[in-house]
């Protein structure tokens, strides 16, 4: 009995060991995670369709194209399914049968075991090229890259490239966010906005999304407050669902979110309430609450880089797209929007493509009272893709 | 707020009540099905297949128990028939019941050209409605009588549950087949035919709880990825938790329900824990749960002698 009782309390004292480290952790990370970023900075803009020949053309009749996805595609919507759908955009757009694309489903991103033999498998059946779509598989592919020097290598949302055959690419979806605030914003009653989130603070990608969404919805409605609920997982329907229910028992009436699935939306329709989704167009799924979704048009950047495969000009540049190459965009603002949405979002649209406003721009506060950015300064994309680690004022994290 | 967390607790905790009173029967009856994971993802697509096509909330909750039954099933042929081992029956079932799951459930997204949705009048049928009168008390209509009609079922199912073992000579049957089937057979009680019974019983109602996981919880859709994720092993952790009795899984499964939807609920401004935490909290209470049981040594909530174990006749 002893013997229990000793080791429960030392399992309990390790237990509480780790949460402190965890919560220590927290703090450290934010300055860790800006380090490794600067390679994306360089790359910045559409370096992929630079004409300086690097590798063989290899014929269109010869390609293959492989990608590698964390989810399935036949979820229907989501991230995966916006990937895939990339894919196929490509290939219509580039006219490659069906049995030039392979396509590895369900790839876990934590089990390097596993990325490397779905990769593996790929340049066995003859890919010239691999897309790998979650953040995990970067530095599996990375150690491909070298090992395979004849096959591309493009990872999404990572930071590292080699300039030859390992890229990187993202986009700036964060201009998305942007206008599909602006809907939230205008649409809100109670002025509590939600928003499900992935991942929390130490997270550029999501805290980035959030703080946009957050300027989106400042700029049409100033008193409107933006509450943050974190699942810590990319992929939880129940979890994501709950959050989102726990959003609205607190009086939000639009819910935002930065995670796969369509739940969040789907709590919003069962609750009467509205919401944004991301990735696909969710209004399909939510009829009566989805207002417009940020997504992505993966098409865009999939056909280029096949294409520059294709003649030989892939270079190995990272990639960092946004409105004005057509990779990230907002799905069509539906009927549950408050009317004058459509025209304040083209305006804001406008301004973002023509008169260059960068969203991340001019005086920025943070929610902890910290001066970000000043007046005629700008945000650089250094910043905005590994240092993200605040939250705009207007944030509520509970 | 502290209304709008149980009730979220109780919509949180309803599949594992499912789950939960399933495995207590399987495993009274002396038989550890591991496949809890398995069977409620087979019932989670099974009823959700049935009511898109039917429409009918009966007949997908229907659906769901007839192919817990079918799962269980394969389990019982193995270990009462064939004897083979529980332990390793039950984790291939977890394994064919989400492979099971996730291939049709492809099938389904392919034939229906993108994620299947229910209509609007089968979601009615099951969503969230006061019971007249009673749902219009303050505090108590919204905690106890505004659920959708499977939270009922749920609690009903553990109830007459724990009356048949404890009050029926049927339950008392089972329970001596559990505790020790060398005797029971020697008093008569024909032993394959009450551990089939148990076991089929006992899928049946694990699949109902996949059935609420894909309908209640998804929100009328079809999400391949993660439908059941995890829920069935809580539910087995939760059995130990219950020690055994179906009424007090009731209030264990609304506790564990409770911790899934914690980390949502506390202000996060005012206690700062990190979130992993409150993932680790129910299986943490089940440890403590386990020693607290082990340390009072009484026989009574403690798990059935014979469970986990095969009987063969020739070798008592």
């Amino acid at each position: 009995m002893l013997k229990k009782l000793v080791s429960f309390i030392l399992v309990a004292v390790m237990v509480l060991s780790f949460t402190a480290c965890g919560s220590k952790k927290e703090s450290t990370d934010a300055g860790n995670t800006a380090a490794p970023t600067e390679a994306t900075a360089e790359a910045t803009g559409a370096a992929t369709t630079e004409t300086a020949t690097t590798r063989e053309p290899i014929a269109k009749e010869n390609i293959k194209v492989a990608v590698i996805h964390i989810g399935d595609p036949a979820d229907g919507a989501g991230y995966t399914f916006a990937h895939d759908q990339g894919i196929v955009a490509m290939q219509t757009a580039l006219g490659l049968s069906d049995d030039q694309i392979i396509r590895k489903n369900n790839v876990n991103d934590a089990d390097a075991a596993a990325i490397r033999t779905a990769m593996e498998e790929c340049i066995e059946e003859g890919a010239n090229i691999i897309f790998g779509t979650s953040w995990g598989y970067m530095d599996t592919m990375k150690e491909l890259a070298e090992e395979y020097s004849e096959v591309v290598f493009s990872h999404c949302s990572g930071y590292e490239s080699n300039g030859t055959n390992f890229n990187n690419y993202f986009g700036r979806i964060y201009q998305a966010r942007y206008l599909a605030g602006i809907a939230a914003g205008m649409k809100t009653q109670s002025d509590k906005i939600g928003y499900v989130a992935a991942m929390g603070i130490d997270n550029s990608e999501v805290t980035g999304g959030i703080n946009a969404f957050a300027m989106g919805i400042e700029s049409v409605n100033p008193d409107a407050k933006v509450y943050v609920k974190v699942t810590n997982t990319w992929g939880d329907p129940t979890l994501e669902k709950q959050a989102a229910e726990a959003l609205i028992d607190e009086g939000c009436d639009v819910i935002g979110q930065h995670c796969d699935s369509t739940a969040p939306q789907m709590a919003a329709e069962a609750a009467g309430v509205w919401g944004c989704g991301y990735n696909s167009d969710m209004t399909k799924d939510a009829p009566n609450a989805h207002l417009t979704a940020p997504i992505w048009n993966w098409g865009a950047y999939y056909s280029a880089t096949v294409q520059s495969v294709i003649d030989g000009t892939f270079n190995g540049a990272n990639y960092f797209g946004g409105l004005a190459e057509g990779l990230v965009d907002i799905s069509p603002v539906s009927a549950n929007c408050a009317e004058g949405t459509q025209e304040a979002i083209d305006a804001a649209k406008a301004k973002i493509l023509d008169e260059g406003f960068k969203v991340f721009e001019g005086n920025i506060v943070d929610n902890e009272g910290n001066q970000i950015c000043n007046e005629g300064e700008a945000i650089a994309d250094t910043d905005i893709t590994g240092k993200m680690n605040w939250y705009y004022k207007t944030v509520v994290v509970e | 707020m502290i209304i709008n967390f149980l009730f979220a607790s109780i919509k949180a905790g309803t599949p594992l009540l499912f789950g939960t009173t399933g495995e207590i029967v399987t495993e009274k009856s002396g038989n550890l099905n591991l496949g809890v994971e398995g069977m409620m993802f087979m019932g989670a697509f099974m009823s959700f297949y049935t009511a898109y096509h039917t429409g009918n909330l009966w007949m997908a909750l229907f659906a769901a128990f007839a192919i817990g039954i079918f799962a269980a099933l394969i389990y019982a042929f193995l270990t009462v028939t064939l004897m083979a081992n529980q332990n390793v029956c039950g984790l291939t079932l977890t394994i064919f019941g989400t492979g099971f799951a996730k291939f049709f459930g492809e099938a389904m997204i392919n034939d229906a050209g993108g994620s299947p949705k229910l209509s609007d009048t089968l979601m009615a049928a099951f969503s969230e409605k006061k019971i007249p009168l009673l749902g219009d008390i303050p505090v108590l209509g919204k905690l106890f009588f505004s659920h959708n009609p499977l939270v009922y079922l749920a609690i009903i199912i553990a109830i007459i549950c724990t009356i048949y073992m404890i009050k029926t000579r049927a339950g008392l049957n089972m329970r001596a087949v559990g505790e020790n089937p060398a005797a029971a057979d020697a008093a008569g009680i024909n032993v394959t035919l009450v551990k089939y019974f148990h076991i089929l019983l006992g899928g049946g109602i694990c699949a109902l709880g996949g059935a609420y996981l894909s309908l209640i919880n998804g929100g009328g859709i079809w999400n391949n990825s993660s439908v059941v994720n995890g829920q069935g092993w809580i539910s087995v952790a939760l059995v130990i938790f219950a020690s055994w009795n179906p009424a007090k899984a009731i209030f264990g499964s609304l506790i564990f329900g409770a911790f899934s939807v914690l980390q949502f609920y506390v202000p996060k401004n005012i206690i700062v824990i990190p979130n992993a935490f409150y993932v680790m909290l129910p299986f943490l209470i089940t440890t403590l749960v386990l020693i607290v049981t082990s340390m009072r040594k009484s026989k009574e909530g403690s798990q059935p002698a014979g469970c986990g174990n095969n009987y063969f006749r020739e070798e008592r």
